[in-house]
């Protein structure tokens, strides 16, 4: 017999030219399988390891019936193809055949594939960096003793469990395989479902939360960051928190190599405490967890004001949500830019193999506006001593106005609008700018604090005023001002905490997990997302945040001048307010979801996706909000959630991503689940009512949430203390008990006695009737008994 | 101010269907008046914005009042309604009310069928740019008109961009004409 095969973790191939066996001769034999998995899990394999683009179809389209897409066109014509503009207004069909709602489904899948994409490269950078520094037999460790489900989200969809980071390169190569086919499904003559193209857009959201999950759990078992640590520590964050008498490094991004290459050589060369490293979005909560002298600037929308004050001597940017005119701007400041990642480049030259002493002349000289080093090592060591020598000689300068220049320009302005009409917050420039005329700089200093930081009115311009400076140097001195405290990313949700808290939140006693995530294209600032987050604290429900939310959150203070982080424990307990750090950190927000799932339920983990996402969905009172949400990773990630069964709220502004998941409580046949104790069709009430909206006001959002925190599996207790809060805040909120009580109340013991006499009669007004509470799934497959057994 | 048929917020072009532009507000009480099933979406901006004399909760009440047109107030602005002794507002959120025009076979608040004119007013110019989008694609046989300040170009109807008197110019004259005061 001659025989030849390969093997590997990836696939086997047997080739067999010749076989004799009983049965007969075999020649020319080939057998192929997947993949090989090195089982040390003992668990026996679920039904969808490693799932293709249909694989969890059937599931998703549970959820589209249920949810069907609201679509909200941003534009009326498709321009993707050389056919050119096509119409698809109303009925229309393109050339290519798609109709609108084809083609919103197509562009809400193009940006998470563009989220997901993003993550999944900046976890496949990370493991191949951390790799060749630490090696690739280095652990997994995200919480020693007090973690055992390590990689819940990669465990749950890939089937495997990783213990070191070279087990993570098979899992990013599946998550990479799978984002160019879900890519590829967007090209002119493919899907032509709308249905299937949402379905794609879950299975888009399912692999970011993976490949999330891969850069997280990779940076934190080898780079020190907090492992699992509710008491992790307290770190500086707001515009005045650098000893500005001090050579400045501001490091904006996400990911956060570059940055521990700067922290790295200050700390080998005893210049720790010499030089101030501030750091602008993800990149600032990966680095302050890694290093206890890294401070935080604050969200992205912070990036201009900050540049333009002046007060970084040198700045150093990775990747993601980096305004593409930060060389522009640093230039006007004579402030050198270090780029740090191949993905931007900002089309400056490569100095990564050059000297490091030749980089450090250029960029001191001023012959070069910034250079391009693929290097962490090399970044550190050029950004320390270049920032070193040339903050003396640009001595903060900056190109904020002074307010006399402001005065006049004011009295210049011709009040024509455009930069009102460019603000996406609507803002009354042309009002402030008449009382700037006058000397009156306050309402130009009020606008600081819903600027999001975009400057189109800049752009708008006629007159090229320097609008967002002037909005700048308005509230100049309360942004001095601002020294907050921020606690630093923790990480995962530790399995204690899990089974401290997973029964309470199953029986609805803990009211519910709010995850407020996400950007900071706020409507009315930041501190929107602070009160939200106290409402919700006071009221003893779960508080996760990550991202900017996570630091819009610590910039208010109590009369004790205390923040949120100060207040509350960070605890995943009742009341507590937890930061679990950057965007990829968002992974363990779901990971905690699952946890509950398989550590407090015993569900099996391993592969099986779909049971895990239905007990989510039916069990587990969880919502996300995403009140500032403007990118496509914000997008992804909304829809890693969509698939787990977990709602997701956005501000007014997301609005824009084109397309909602709509429930419709009104229509009671949508609300039927199985009965796993029976097999019978049981009327659950819209329990959650939606699986993404966005909330028009604060107010709204409030109120939503503690309405999507309801589940069909409540227990009366539960479902009364929801209620509970549910009509509390509406009635706070909008002055009148909600319209629809009589569709969360499923017999008498669900009633909040306090409201008993209210609700009853409300619910004799509505004609209602008791229902039972089932044993909740949508999946046939989980009914433990079906009728006449 | 800028032309008049622009989108306020500039860079929202829409096309090549564009809202009508409202030049004679006569044409709205007409229309108010020919349709058999109206209704008039509310936003949280109608207590907030303008002058403390010109609030759009104002105008969006006298309209109702007089022409018996069903509110539905978006987010919590139902507290101002109720705050003004106007007690027969349904509410619910935007997205919720804009899903549902979408839908032909809703058979309305009232049980009693589909609309087929909406007003809308007070919603975040963007929000209510891409939900008046959405029902332009989406439904069927409803109108809607934009009665902001703003030209909102998804609308089948809109004023044009506005002064605050001339919109509260032309808002009387709506009034006026449906045979309020």
């Amino acid at each position: 017999m001659g025989c030849a095969y390969t093997l590997s973790k990836k696939g086997v191939h047997v080739k067999v030219d010749e076989l004799k066996t009983d049965v007969g001769l075999f020649k020319n034999l080939e057998l192929s399988v997947g993949r090989i998995i090195e089982d040390k899990w003992t668990e026996p394999m679920g039904p969808t390891p490693f799932p293709e683009i249909t694989t969890i179809r059937d599931w998703d389209m549970k959820l589209l019936q249920r949810y069907k897409p609201f679509y909200l066109p941003y534009c009326d014509v498709c321009c993707l193809c050389t056919f050119g503009k096509c119409d698809l207004t109303a009925d229309k069909r393109g050339a290519c055949g798609l109709n609108m709602a084809d083609q919103q489904s197509r562009i809400v899948l193009l940006a998470c594939c563009i989220g997901a994409a993003t993550h999944i490269a900046h976890a496949r950078h990370l493991v191949e960096h951390l790799i060749e520094k630490y090696g690739r037999n280095s652990p997994i460790n995200i919480g020693g003793l007090n973690i055992d489900i390590e990689a819940p989200v990669t465990r749950l969809v890939c089937g495997v469990k990783p213990e070191k980071l070279k087990d993570l390169e098979e899992v990013l190569e599946y998550c990479e395989k799978q984002v160019t086919h879900l890519l590829s499904a967007t090209h002119t003559g493919q899907e032509g479902s709308n249905f299937d193209f949402e379905s794609k857009v879950l299975h888009a959201g399912m692999v970011d939360q993976v490949g999330m999950e891969v850069a997280d759990i990779a940076q934190v078992s080898v780079l020190g960051f907090p492992k699992a640590d509710p008491e992790a520590p307290l770190a500086d964050l707001g515009f005045g928190i650098a000893d500005v008498s001090k050579p400045t490094i501001l490091v904006i991004g996400h990911n956060v190599p570059s940055s521990v290459g700067i922290i790295d050589y200050l700390t080998d060369k005893g210049l720790l405490g010499k030089v101030e490293v501030v750091g602008i979005c993800c990149t600032a909560h990966d680095i302050t967890r890694y290093s206890s002298m890294a401070k935080i600037v604050g969200p992205i929308s912070w990036q201009l004001r900050y540049i333009r004050s002046g007060l970084a001597d040198l700045i150093v940017v990775d990747e993601q949500c980096i305004r593409a005119d930060t060389l522009a701007e640093a230039q006007k400041v004579k402030t050198p830019v270090i780029a740090s990642s191949p993905k931007n480049c900002l089309g400056l030259e490569n100095r990564t193999e050059s000297s490091s002493e030749q980089s450090i002349a250029d960029l001191v000289e001023g012959k070069v506006p910034g250079v391009l080093i693929l290097d962490s090592d090399k970044v550190g060591e050029v950004a320390v001593e270049t920032v070193m020598k040339i903050a003396p000689k640009r001595n903060k300068f900056k190109v904020i106005p002074k307010i006399e220049e402001i005065i006049e320009a004011a009295k210049e302005c011709t009040e024509c609008n455009e930069c009102r009409r460019a603000c996406p917050n609507d803002q009354s420039i042309p009002d402030a700018m008449k009382a700037a005329a006058k000397g009156d700089l306050n309402p130009l200093a009020e606008i600081l604090d819903s600027c999001v930081g975009c400057a189109r009115c800049d752009s708008a311009c006629p007159n090229d005023y320097p609008l967002h400076s002037f909005i700048v140097k308005a509230g100049e001195e309360k942004l001095w001002n601002e020294k907050f405290k921020m606690r630093v990313g923790r990480g995962a949700i530790q399995d204690v905490e899990i089974r401290n808290v997973g029964q309470p939140i199953v029986f609805g006693e803990i009211p519910g997990v709010v995850a407020i995530v996400g950007c900071s294209n706020y409507p009315q600032g930041g501190k929107e997302v602070a009160e939200i987050a106290e409402e919700f604290a006071k009221r003893r429900f779960i508080i996760v945040t990550s991202g900017c939310a996570a630091m819009s959150m610590a910039t208010v203070k109590d009369e004790e001048g205390k923040t949120l982080y100060e207040k509350y424990s960070g605890t995943f307990d009742a009341g507590g307010i937890l930061n679990v750090g950057s965007c990829v950190s968002n992974s363990h927000i779901a990971g905690a979801a699952i946890k509950i799932a398989n550590i407090f339920a015993k569900r099996k983990l391993r592969a099986n996706y779909e049971e895990i996402a239905d007990y989510i969905y039916n069990r587990i009172g969880a919502v996300g909000l995403a009140w500032g949400a403007y990118s496509q990773k914000a997008a992804s990630i909304a829809a890693g959630f969509w698939r787990l069964g977990v709602p997701v709220i956005v501000g007014p502004h997301g609005s824009k991503y084109r397309r909602m998941l709509l429930g419709r409580k009104d229509k009671e046949e949508d609300w039927y689940a199985y009965d796993a104790r029976t097999g019978d069709k049981v009327y659950v009430g819209p329990a959650p009512e939606h699986l993404f909206t966005a909330a028009e006001t604060k107010e709204e959002a409030i109120v939503l949430i503690a309405k999507l925190c309801m589940r069909p599996n409540d227990t009366s207790k539960g479902r009364a203390i929801k209620l509970t809060h549910y009509i509390d805040l509406h009635k706070r909120l909008y002055g009148v008990m909600p319209n629809d009580i009589h569709l969360y109340v499923r017999n008498n013991a669900d009633i909040p006695i306090t409201m008993k006499d209210d609700i009853l009669k409300i619910l004799e007004e509505k004609g209602w009737k008791e229902t039972r509470i089932p044993d909740p799934t949508l999946l046939p497959r989980l009914i433990r008994k079906t009728k006449g057994e | 101010m800028g032309l008049k048929e622009e989108p306020w917020q500039k860079a929202e072009i829409a096309g090549p269907k564009k809202a009508l532009l409202i030049l004679k507000p006569e044409v709205v009480a007409t229309m108010v008046k020919r349709a058999k099933r109206p209704l008039m979406v509310v936003g949280h901006l109608a207590a907030e914005d303008y002058s403390e004399d010109a609030k759009m909760i104002d105008y969006a009440i006298r309209i109702s009042n007089t022409a018996g047109i069903p509110v539905v107030a978006t987010a919590h602005v139902v507290s101002e309604f109720i705050k003004r002794g106007f007690y027969s507002a349904a509410y619910m959120p935007a997205m919720d009310i804009g899903d549902r025009l979408a839908d032909s076979e809703w058979k309305g608040l009232d049980g009693n069928g589909p609309y087929d004119l909406a007003l809308f007013m007070g919603l975040p110019y963007y929000m209510e740019f891409v939900i008046l989008s959405g029902l332009k694609h989406f439904s069927t046989n409803l109108k809607t008109i934009s009665l902001d300040r703003f030209y909102n170009p998804h609308a089948s109807w809109s004023f044009p961009n506005l002064s605050i008197k001339d919109w509260k110019d032309n808002l009387e004259i709506i009034v006026n004409k449906l045979g309020g005061n």
